[in-house]
């Protein structure tokens, strides 16, 4: 097996597809966001790395043509982003300072855990953009000299822990206002959130997506600024 | 044919994206500097809608796959993990409805007093 992966270029991206179309079809099957695509797959391939002694550098010579795709996919978030230019418009004022306070807030309350745990300051700026969409996060914490590897999987399992206590915080804390509360989610859970986003109303949904954009570009500079802090 | 061409405008973005990378001084990864690019060449109508969201809708709803990789890259470093599992739990279970509250209510200020 082990000989097997090491001379296929194809064997990494074709037990990433077949790993995340599993994770899919139990999502289907259970309809519930605990049961996260993305997460069942790191899990199946994880654990069939470890049995079959293929090392990480051996799976990504062919699992690194699928991540290769990030940018492109990054690059046209701008695409829902300018569609949903009017309604940006329209409550410019309100969008822009709700995300922001959302980004500070993140920020604030993970410069807190830092100085309580006391991290050092790579562990901190691993932690510092776990808010945001996983391109643009793994992206700062990599420029910032985090460590991506866990800035990913900690992204992965917000957007997941994001979606699923949304409705209850929503309610919870009397935030009705369907721009409000998309916001939230999507500034606080990304796209994973935003799914769920989409389920509460359309107004919601577009809400969250423009988030995902803003709050990641935000995060960009806030980042900067807070990793000098600690 | 009209794919290759919405790609291809999409991948040039991408690189233009690194270029300015590669002059700014700046922390900022290149597929951000593409996002700003790509949003700014729409407003301005140098690129067209219809140019680029059948290959951009694509990308988009094949991104969660794309996690996957670097997600497994977790069993490399979970040695390094393992020291701030604590931290790192925290930042999960406590930050994520902490922003959640901030920028809702935040933003509810702000329309409702529009609204008055």
């Amino acid at each position: 097996m082990k000989e097997l992966f090491a001379s296929a270029s194809f064997a990494g991206a074709a037990l990433t597809m077949v790993a995340f179309f599993f994770g899919s079809m139990i999502k289907d099957k259970f309809k519930s966001q605990f049961f996260n695509p993305i997460l069942i797959a790191i899990v199946i391939i994880i654990t069939f790395l470890f049995t079959t002694g293929i090392d990480y550098d051996t799976y990504n010579s062919g699992a690194k043509y699928i991540s290769w795709f990030l940018t492109p996919a990054t690059v046209s978030l701008a695409i829902p982003l300018y569609r949903q230019i009017e309604q940006l418009k329209n409550n410019v004022f309100a969008i822009l300072t709700g995300i922001f306070s959302g980004v500070v807030a993140s920020a604030v309350g993970i410069l807190t855990l830092a100085l309580i745990f006391g991290l050092s300051h790579p562990e901190y700026v691993t932690l510092l953009p776990k808010s945001v969409t996983s391109a643009i996060g793994m992206g700062v914490a990599e420029e910032l000299g985090g460590v991506y590897a866990i800035t990913v999987p900690v992204i992965i399992i917000t957007g997941i822990f994001g979606n699923i206590i949304a409705s209850s915080v929503l309610d919870f804390c009397k935030i009705t206002n369907p721009v409000a509360k998309g916001l939230a989610i999507g500034t606080a859970a990304h796209g994973t959130g935003t799914t769920r986003a989409i389920e509460l109303g359309e107004v919601e949904g577009a809400m969250s997506g423009l988030s995902i954009a803003v709050a990641g570009l935000m995060t960009v500079v806030v980042a900067q600024i807070f990793a000098m802090l600690h | 044919m009209k794919f290759i061409k919405q790609l291809s405008v999409i991948i040039l973005v991408c690189f233009a994206g690194e270029f300015i990378r590669y002059i700014v001084p700046l922390p900022v990864p290149g597929s951000i500097w593409g996002l700003v690019l790509m949003f700014i060449l729409l407003v301005s109508g140098v690129i067209k809608l219809e140019k680029v969201e059948t290959a951009a809708d694509f990308l988009i709803d094949c991104m969660p796959i794309m996690f996957v990789p670097g997600g497994v890259g977790l069993m490399r470093s979970w040695a390094t993990l393992k020291s701030m599992l604590p931290a790192a739990v925290c930042s999960v279970v406590l930050v994520t409805p902490f922003v959640m509250l901030v920028t809702g209510k935040v933003t509810q200020r702000i329309i409702e007093k529009g609204d008055e």
